[in-house]
């Protein structure tokens, strides 16, 4: 307990540049190493999700956000605390479906994409699509199961970046035999 | 062939050079390094291999930093001698990378060649342990990736090798023609 008091909720931040030309250099080394756009972007959702699941417990230590009561109130916590805690944007949450069970961020900035051209033999790559990973795998761990995709995207042209999550259902938690 | 910068006029290049700051989560960068170092470990066989393909990424990083420091820190100006580029790096380029600047810059007393930039803890660094079996790994290959990267470019030749030794050491060995040429401007 005395560990975690001295430990600042307010997490450490940095020069994003050093992170956005990082990724760069990853995402350049994923294009060398496989064959075609589909494997790079596979590579990076799987990334992305071992990223989710440690991520997700940082973010609840730091951020002390309870159970989200509904699916809107995951989607406002995402877009207005965790966006904000590690790209320092707030993306919008829009475009909700009837059913309240599909909705888009809209990010104004990406940081990961600053300094980035999509050379023309590489259109299929979704360059950014860890972030669809580290969401799919952090919600993974709070027993959430969501669809994640890239649907507009600034570097193929579009005017903004904009990010479809789908509620796919709650995850039962298998408790292993034996225990409570 | 590769095709590369075919967009003609892509919105990237009407966006200024200089501009506000912006910051990320620490956190975020210490978990992508993370899944960087995995992905290069499932495709090496030895440590060395490993740091090499961890500074050939920080290759790129620091290739692509030049242009924009050098524009933005320096007006356009270059560095022509050995000790200011190393003084740039300590300090220009730490402080864009890491805010703030690197502990120590060090020659060798026995290699006019051979210098050191020290950092106790280095950033990228802080969130890996190192197994006991691979005592010799340090990941700020990377690191010395992006220097070697831009000693290069600006015209500096040289190896950058990591050991550790009063926390991290970048060892910095010029190729002989730097420090040749170097003595001749100060001949002058």
């Amino acid at each position: 307990m005395a560990r975690q008091s001295t430990r600042s909720t307010d997490s450490k931040k940095m020069n994003s540049e050093l992170f956005t030309l990082t990724y760069g250099a990853l995402v350049t080394q994923l294009c060398k190493d496989y064959e075609n756009d589909e494997e790079v972007n596979k590579q990076l959702d799987k990334m992305g999700y071992n990223i989710g699941v440690r991520l997700i417990e940082d973010f609840l230590a730091r951020s002390s956000v309870g159970r989200c009561q509904d699916f809107r109130e995951t989607a406002d916590v995402i877009a207005k605390v965790a966006f904000k805690m590690y790209l320092g944007i707030t993306p919008s949450v829009t475009n909700w479906s009837p059913a309240g069970d599909e909705f888009s961020l809209i990010l104004e900035s990406n940081p990961l994409v600053d300094f980035v051209e999509l050379p023309d033999n590489h259109s299929n790559l979704v360059y950014s699509n860890l972030l669809c990973g580290v969401l799919r795998g952090a919600l993974e761990m709070v027993q959430m199961a969501v669809e994640v995709r890239f649907a507009q995207d600034t570097l193929r042209g579009d005017n903004v970046t904009e990010i479809r999550m789908k509620f796919i259902k709650r995850i039962e938690e298998n408790l292993p035999a034996g225990d409570e | 062939m590769e095709t590369r910068f075919t967009r003609g006029k892509s919105a990237i290049l009407e966006r200024a050079l200089t501009r506000p700051k912006t910051e990320v989560g620490a956190g975020a960068f210490a978990l992508l390094f993370s899944e960087m170092v995995q992905y290069c470990q499932s495709r090496v066989y030895s440590v060395s291999e490993l740091q090499a393909r961890l500074a050939d990424m920080g290759h790129s990083v620091g290739a692509s930093l030049l242009d924009v420091l050098v524009l933005r820190e320096k007006n356009g100006k270059r560095e022509t001698k050995v000790l200011n580029i190393l003084l740039f790096i300590k300090v220009s380029v730490w402080k864009a990378l890491f805010g703030k600047e690197a502990d120590k810059l060090e020659q060798a007393n026995d290699d006019d060649k051979t210098y050191y930039i020290i950092e106790k803890e280095p950033l990228v660094n802080a969130f890996i342990s190192v197994p006991k079996e691979n005592s010799t790994l340090n990941c700020a290959a990377f690191t010395g990736g992006i220097v070697e990267a831009i000693l290069t470019h600006s015209g500096f030749p040289a190896k950058v090798t990591v050991h550790w030794h009063k926390g991290t050491t970048f060892m910095i060995k010029f190729d002989e023609s730097v420090i040749a040429r170097d003595k001749a401007l100060d001949g002058r």
